[in-house]
């Protein structure tokens, strides 16, 4: 499954200023029936997460939050059952389970006297059941389960994929009949930055030559590409001593060739493996 | 600039400011405006203010140092602030003081002593066959000279004093180095010179056990300090000695016999002391011990901050040598005793205490006080010092009594550390250098050049050989006994080609001979002592220390030593000398260059810096030695080379002055570079390898004359070396730049070399503020050879054996020997001779090394690579095998050992560290196979890789030869490693096992007991966990809303996502922890919006609401999900959590059926007991809800308590015991 540069790039057009919500995901798919819909939520996740990255600063400022908690507390007062909350987000652009956490900590703040610690709000935004206000549980759960791109239920998908994805490319691996090292392996020879494989004897794919394998429950676009280069390849590169490398980017030829210097001085190609469930069970179960 | 002192003293300004002030050239912003200012108007006075505290502090401890190695401080400007100096009675003492020795080699000196005292480096003319030979070191002591140094400042004491009676043949007569046999120990009776067998023991308390009888009868003494002859009354005797150990006339007579001596060593009597009667720090007083006390300190806070301020500039590289700032603070941490001032009173009124006028070091306490104040802030560096040194320190007992903070962190470093440094000269290989590819007739012109050249190699050799007999003859002389013969060889080397050859031989000999331990010519020899003694061949080891003790250089001459050529190199160097053929030296010049070029260029191999693992440290260990045989190579040609290239231009004369050196200057711009050192330089620096390119360009700038410095290319030279030498803050953590000991190499290396006479002194503080960070631009890997731990102890210790000097100071300290000679007291006693009085030929082991040696020798270089690589190979993999297969085995023996603790024990199981030492006591034991079976493995598996790698051809003796060594060499290696590392290694993996055990022991057994993996049919088709995840969040975000009014699920569509959900659970392929956890808690969402009847149902607007049956039938596949296929915790407690049963209270007309079916089924199921579904029905009372909500909420809890208890109760009385599995892990 390819997807070109140009493909990717009408898509993340159409995600400029949209909210993260379902009914977003449903028009998003109406415009491109022919991709996945696992392949379009990948796709906008990140580029939501792009956007929020940038405009994080500004909802964080004391001003802002006291705004959106006073408006909140307005619009609970009217209405209890009203999405409140979601509206709210929507409306400033910030992802609402974004929003669902500064409220929270802002009430918290208000009615517990000391800042409560990052674990206790985590705990109640996965289980809102322990907040105390049952509007603001409400509403702080219609937030989390609208939300695609934030929040703990998004998280463990993206986990989940992650996992998922390995224990396929391990399989992948077996029935190729390659030989490897996993990342406990490597783990217990005392690397401390690993790739998830490492091919013992290396291979050869359309001309690159291949000396690793990394999974990433993400999508393979360029700003990526460049982020994980410089995070982590090169530390590969360093430590394993490995001339050539290869990501397991489902990113396509198309992509990686645009993404220039960076990704093919690496070798990266379409090889396997990626977020992409689609692209990948395309690949896994042909 | 003492201004700057002095305001820092009255705290108008911070130690920091001063710091910034003095680092760098432009104000830092950071600084106060007031003491800014208080600090700009001395601005001009910056660059002095170093050389100013440095002389300031050398000299303020003179009273304490009066004798011993002095510590030299280069310093310009200090004449003027120095001797010029209103200096106090107390001060001007010290001119007679340091004229108590003057040197012997040169009587007229003695009436210069003054000036030589200022002027004077501390040169020892070297080594007695050194001053035998020519002008270079001549021309080095020709700046003893008056008027030479007049601006030149070395530390207290005279000069040249110790360098020259260290390097003197042992006086004999001298009572107290060689007290007779029998006789009472000249120094005084109370302590007895420790006799320092092989393994020093600290000085201890009981030692006065085993002290000569003569003490015990000695009178007790309580009249002495005032019946002392009247000259020496001022010092207080006796202060540090317990009462009754000494009596008068012992004291006398001791007296008379120290006075003598000194008439002895000083034949010129005439010192001219101006103050006859200022008290004579004689060398008795040195004998006593003033001990030290933390309580009598004064003025503390002075003290505090000029180690303060001291330690900063030392830190950050302000001075021109760190290790000689070390070796001065270590001369104030065991300075034996204060000479007291004649007009010096203790009793300074307060308010001028604190101004620079009374003296630093009032008092012993004070010294020693700051010493460790200064000691304190260089932990870091002591702790990287060699093992014996830091057993010295940390024995110390000045420094446990005032710091034992800082005593107890050097006892840590101590323990922990590895480095071992050996200070033996390397044993000289009697090797013959024969080049069989390019010594043969084909490289000769003529069957007549081939043939003189064979001749030639014969009397190079004879020559050799001959030096090595006689050299150390006293009398003997080179250039009389050589001379004429070297000269004669060298004229019948006709043709330019056959200087070549001369050359290459003389350039292999020289690298074959001198270098160091490790080296190719000694790894066979060299290596033999550790490993054999490791071994148990016991005798072989405890010669070679006796060896290594015997054959150490006493001292290499103070902390700042001239260059020399020590051992083998003043062979090559007098053979120049004598040979002063001009032809040989271009021929040698070039050769060298060609070679350092070669070796500089190296690629050395990289090291990965994450992997920890024992068994690559094996290999690293080749790697690290592979650099530091390229390093000291380098060092060996480079002095060379700086030797025979400024050759010409040293001589005995002082440095030229004025118009004269105008014009030497401009003749000598002129004149390339022998070698482009500067581009070499500089692309090391690029390269970030400065670790190996500056100690060798060092070596070859140390030989400079004094011209160089001044010429503009070598003078780029220094800038970028002192610049280098500022950035290197050893403080500062960049591991990615440079590794400690690569720093510290580099400062020592760099330290002495600003230390040499011909680099003029104020070069280093010249030098305006070099550029504050020190950045090549790199266009070089990130990983130069900088970064990577090249340099151990032993190869920082071999580059600068001057920093053995410090641990030489404590030593002497230790054994309370008067430092006469600068070397601790060797004595060895008569048994010992004789039990190990065979040669080292005499043991087999050894004979075994050197045939050895012999063999490689008569075999093609390549056979010796193939042998050391395989042993070196098989060596590894040994120690990889033990690993995987003994160690293995322990750790599995440890872990059912582990089980069975925990069974006995019960759940308590006892505490871990406990457990892990009763385990490690039981297997380490064990580790003590690995020996046995790694010689069985390297003999089984070395001499089949040598055969395989030598020629077919090689004949059957040569290749049993080949492989007896490398099994040996193998052997070696592993066992070396094994013997060392085998416990650790064990305790390491046991340990890992066991907290891997108590781990899975841990908090959920029950769980993991019961995780089973998918069926063995399954064929892993199960939709993936992310997208039923994804899938239910869809349908719950649809449930809570917002939703347009066209949105909803069909009941098919739920029962669909129901049996996936099943599906997925009973493959546990994919399923990792947390998406089941979360899996868990969406089902219950689902369950309670099921309930409350909250789902959106597609279809006709009639039927919005799902049937009552469906319902049923949904909760029903979600009861046995729960039962049979979650294998973590369901929080189904959530399901009568306020929120999820508030959901209810939207709906109208209430429906309670459902919950109540549910509630009903959970019981049924034995999901959720009876009482605890009671306790959430309880507190879901106590939630505020709307009136009405609440009546019926109140009846569902009654209609649920009425009904009987169906079945099994049983089960119910078990229940109430030990509670439902899963949600006593979900609340936990």
């Amino acid at each position: 499954m390819i997807l070109t540069k140009a493909q990717y790039e009408e898509i993340a057009q159409c995600l400029v200023s949209v909210p993260p919500t379902r009914q977003s995901l449903r028009k998003l798919k109406q415009r491109f029936p022919s991709q996945s819909q696992a392949t379009l939520l990948s796709i906008f996740s990140q580029e939501y997460q792009k956007h929020i990255k940038r405009t994080h600063g500004k909802h964080h400022t004391s001003e802002a939050i006291e705004s959106y908690y006073q408006r909140y507390l307005n619009g609970v007062v009217k209405n209890g059952a009203a999405p409140v909350l979601l509206d709210l987000a929507n409306e400033v652009d910030y992802a609402p389970s974004l929003m669902a956490r500064l409220i929270l900590e802002r009430f918290l703040q208000e009615h517990e006297e000391t800042a409560p610690s990052k674990s206790v709000i985590n705990s109640m935004l996965r289980d809102p059941s322990q907040i105390p206000d049952g509007v603001l549980a409400n509403q702080v759960y219609q937030c989390i389960v609208n939300d695609c791109c934030y929040g703990p239920l998004v998280d463990c998908i993206k986990h989940a994929i992650g996992h998922e994805h390995e224990v396929l490319l391990r399989d992948l691996l077996l029935e190729k009949n390659l030989s490897f090292l996993d990342e406990d392996q490597l783990r217990a020879k005392g690397y401390d930055k690993t790739p998830d494989f490492i091919l013992q004897v290396p291979v050869a794919v359309e001309g690159h030559i291949i000396h690793w394998i990394e999974s990433k429950a993400s999508f393979g676009d360029e700003c990526s590409h460049h982020a994980y280069l410089h995070d982590q390849f090169w530390s590969y590169w360093n430590r394993d001593g490995i001339s050539q490398c290869c990501s397991g980017w489902c990113g396509t030829p198309g992509l990686s060739d645009s993404s220039a210097s960076a990704s093919q001085s690496a070798g990266i190609t379409g090889v396997r493996k990626h977020f992409l469930p689609g692209i990948l069970m395309k690949c896994v179960c042909k | 600039m003492a201004a700057v002192l002095e305001s820092l003293l009255r705290e108008e300004v911070s130690v920091a400011a001063v710091v910034r002030w003095i680092a760098r050239s432009t104000r830092g912003s950071e600084d106060n405006p007031g003491e800014a200012a208080a600090l700009s108007s001395l601005r001009p006075l910056r660059k002095e203010f170093v050389p100013f505290l440095l002389n300031f502090l050398r000299e303020q401890s003179s009273r304490v140092l009066p004798q011993g190695p002095p510590t030299p401080a280069k310093a310009p400007g200090a004449s003027a602030a120095l001797p010029g100096r209103p200096g106090g009675p107390s001060r001007g003492s010290r001119g007679a003081r340091s004229q108590l020795f003057p040197p012997t080699e040169a009587p007229s000196t003695a009436a210069e002593a003054p000036l030589a005292r200022r002027g004077g480096r501390r040169r020892g003319p070297g080594p007695a066959r050194e001053r035998g030979g020519r002008g270079l070191e001549e021309g080095v002591s020709g700046e003893n000279l008056p008027g030479a140094g007049g601006r030149r400042l070395r530390g207290s004491g005279s000069p040249s004093r110790p360098s020259l009676t260290l390097s003197d043949p042992p006086n004999l007569s001298n009572l107290e180095e060689f007290p007779p046999v029998g006789s009472v120990p000249p120094g005084p009776t109370g302590r007895t010179k420790p006799s320092r067998r092989i393994n020093p023991t600290p000085v201890s308390e009981e030692r006065s056990l085993s002290k000569p009888k003569t003490c015990f009868t000695s009178p007790p003494i309580n009249c002495v300090p005032n019946s002392q002859p009247s000259a020496l009354d001022t010092s207080p005797w006796g202060l540090g000695l317990p009462p009754g150990c000494r009596s008068l006339q012992e004291e006398r007579e001791m007296l008379r016999k120290e006075r003598s001596k000194q008439l002895q060593q000083s034949p010129t009597p005439t010192c001219p002391t101006p103050e006859l009667g200022s008290p004579l720090p004689s060398r008795a007083g040195s004998l006593t011990d003033e001990p030290a006390d933390p309580a009598r300190v004064s003025s503390r806070q002075r003290l505090e901050l000029v180690a303060l301020v001291y330690s900063s500039c030392i830190a950050e590289n302000l001075v021109p040598n760190l290790f000689l700032e070390l070796f001065f603070v270590f001369q104030l941490l065991t300075a034996r005793r204060m000479v007291t001032a004649k007009n010096s009173d203790p009793e300074l009124s307060p308010g001028v205490l604190d101004s620079l006028e009374s003296p630093l070091f009032q008092s012993i306490h004070d010294c020693v006080f700051f010493a460790v104040q200064v000691l304190e802030c260089h932990f870091q560096v002591l702790s990287n010092l060699d093992k014996g040194t830091l057993k010295l320190l940390a024995e110390n007992e000045r420094l446990l009594c005032f710091s034992p903070a800082l005593q107890g962190r050097l006892r840590a470093a101590y323990e922990g550390s590895v480095a071992k440094v050996s200070l033996a000269m390397p044993p000289s290989a009697q090797a013959v250098s024969f080049q069989p590819e390019t010594d043969n007739r084909a490289n000769f012109s003529s069957d007549r050049a081939f043939h003189t050249f064979k001749k030639q190699r014969d009397v190079f050799y004879e020559v050799l050989r001959e030096w090595e007999d006689h050299h150390e003859e006293p009398g003997w002389d080179f250039e009389k006994g050589l001379g004429s013969r070297i000269r004669a060889m060298m004229g019948q080397l006709s043709a330019a080609c056959s200087h070549s050859h001369f050359v290459r031989l003389f350039q292999k000999q020289l690298l074959q001979m001198c270098q160091s331990p490790g080296g190719a010519g000694g790894t066979v020899l060299g290596e033999a002592p550790d490993v054999l003694s490791m071994l148990g061949a016991d005798k072989l080891g405890r010669l070679w220390r006796l060896q290594e003790r015997l054959m150490a250089p006493q001292s290499s001459g103070g902390p700042c030593p001239p260059p020399t050529f020590p051992g083998c190199q003043g062979f090559f160097r007098d053979f120049i000398l004598s040979a002063s053929s001009f032809q040989f030296n271009q021929h040698l010049m070039d050769s060298l260059s060609l070679k350092i070029r070669e070796l500089n260029g190296l690629a050395l191999p990289q090291h990965e810096p994450s992997d920890e693992d024992g068994e690559s440290d094996v290999d690293w260990q080749g790697e690290r030695r592979q650099f530091a045989v390229v390093l000291l190579s380098l060092r060996l040609l480079a002095k060379f080379l700086g030797f025979v290239a400024f050759l010409p231009y040293r001589g005995p004369e002082p440095p030229p002055t004025g118009e004269l050196q105008d014009s030497i200057l401009a003749l000598r711009s002129q004149v390339p570079p022998v070698l482009d050192v500067r581009t070499l330089l500089q692309r090391g620096l690029q390269a970030r390898r400065a670790v190996l390119t500056v100690p060798w360009l060092v070596e070859f700038l140390s030989f400079a004359d004094h011209v160089v410095p001044l010429l503009d290319y070598y003078r780029d030279i220094f800038i970028l070396l002192l610049r280098l030498h500022r950035s290197l803050v050893l403080s500062q953590e960049s591991e990615a730049k440079m590794c400690f000991l690569n720093k510290l190499l580099l400062l020592a290396v760099l330290g002495w070399l600003f230390q040499i006479p011909t680099v003029p002194e104020d070069l280093f503080f010249l030098e305006e503020g070099p550029s504050d960070a020190f950045e090549v631009d790199t266009v070089a890997p990130e990983h130069g050879l900088d970064a990577a731990p090249v340099v151990d102890q032993q190869l920082l210790y071999t580059c600068c054996p001057y920093i053995g000097e410090l641990r030489k100071l404590l030593a002497l300290w230790v054994s309370g020997s008067t430092g006469r000679s600068g070397g601790f007291m060797r004595k060895i006693t008569p048994t010992t001779t004789t039990g190990l009085g065979a040669q080292p030929s005499g043991t087999s082991q050894g004979l075994q090394a050197r045939l050895a040696h012999a063999f490689f020798h008569n075999q093609p270089p390549s056979l010796r690579r193939t042998v050391e690589f395989v042993a070196e190979r098989i060596g590894s993999n040994c120690v990889k095998h033990i690993k995987a297969t003994l160690v293995a085995d322990l750790v599995r023996q440890a872990e059912s050992l582990l089980q069975e603790q925990l069974v006995t024990q019960g759940e308590e199981g006892g505490d871990p560290a406990q457990l892990l030492e009763i385990l490690c006591s039981q297997l380490c034991p064990h580790g003590a196979q690995a020996l046995a079976l790694g010689r069985e493995f390297c003999q089984r598996k070395s001499p089949g890789a040598v055969r395989a790698l030598l020629p077919e051809e090689t004949p059957a003796a040569v290749l049993s030869s080949a492989e007896n060594i490398a099994v040996g060499l193998a052997t070696e290696k592993a066992c070396a490693w094994l013997s060392a590392n085998i416990t650790a290694l064990i305790r390491r993996e046991v340990k890992a096992a066991v907290s891997r055990t108590l781990r899975a022991q841990g908090p959920e057994p029950a769980a993991r007991g019961e995780r089973r993996g998918c069926s063995r049919a399954c064929e892993h088709h199960a939709p993936l966990p992310s997208h039923l995840i994804s899938e239910i969040k869809d349908v719950l975000s649809l449930a809570v809303g917002p939703r347009d009014p066209d949105e909803g699920v069909s009941p098919e569509h739920l029962e669909q996502l129901l049996g996936q959900l099943g599906q997925t659970l009973r493959c546990r392929q994919f399923l990792c922890p947390p998406a089941e956890q979360h899996l868990a808690k969406c089902s219950v969402d689902l369950a309670s919006l099921l309930v409350a009847d909250q789902i959106p149902i597609l279809g006709p607007p009639a039927q919005y609401r799902l049937e009552r049956g469906q319902a049923r039938r949904l909760l029903h596949m979600l009861l046995s999900l729960w039962k049979e296929d979650f294998q973590g915790p369901v929080p189904l407690q959530l399901l009568l959590s306020p929120r999820n049963v508030g959901l209810l209270a939207d709906t109208r007309p209430r429906e309670w059926d459902l919950l109540l079916f549910l509630l009903r089924e959970l019981v049924e199921k034995g999901l959720m007991g009876r009482m605890e579904i009671e306790a959430c029905l309880g507190s879901l009372h106590q939630a505020q809800w709307p009136g009405d909500f609440a009546e019926e909420l109140a009846t569902l809890s009654n209609l649920f308590l009425a009904e009987p208890h169906l079945p099994e109760p049983q089960l119910r009385t078990c229940e109430l015991v030990q509670p439902n599995r899963g949600t006593v892990l979900a609340q936990s």
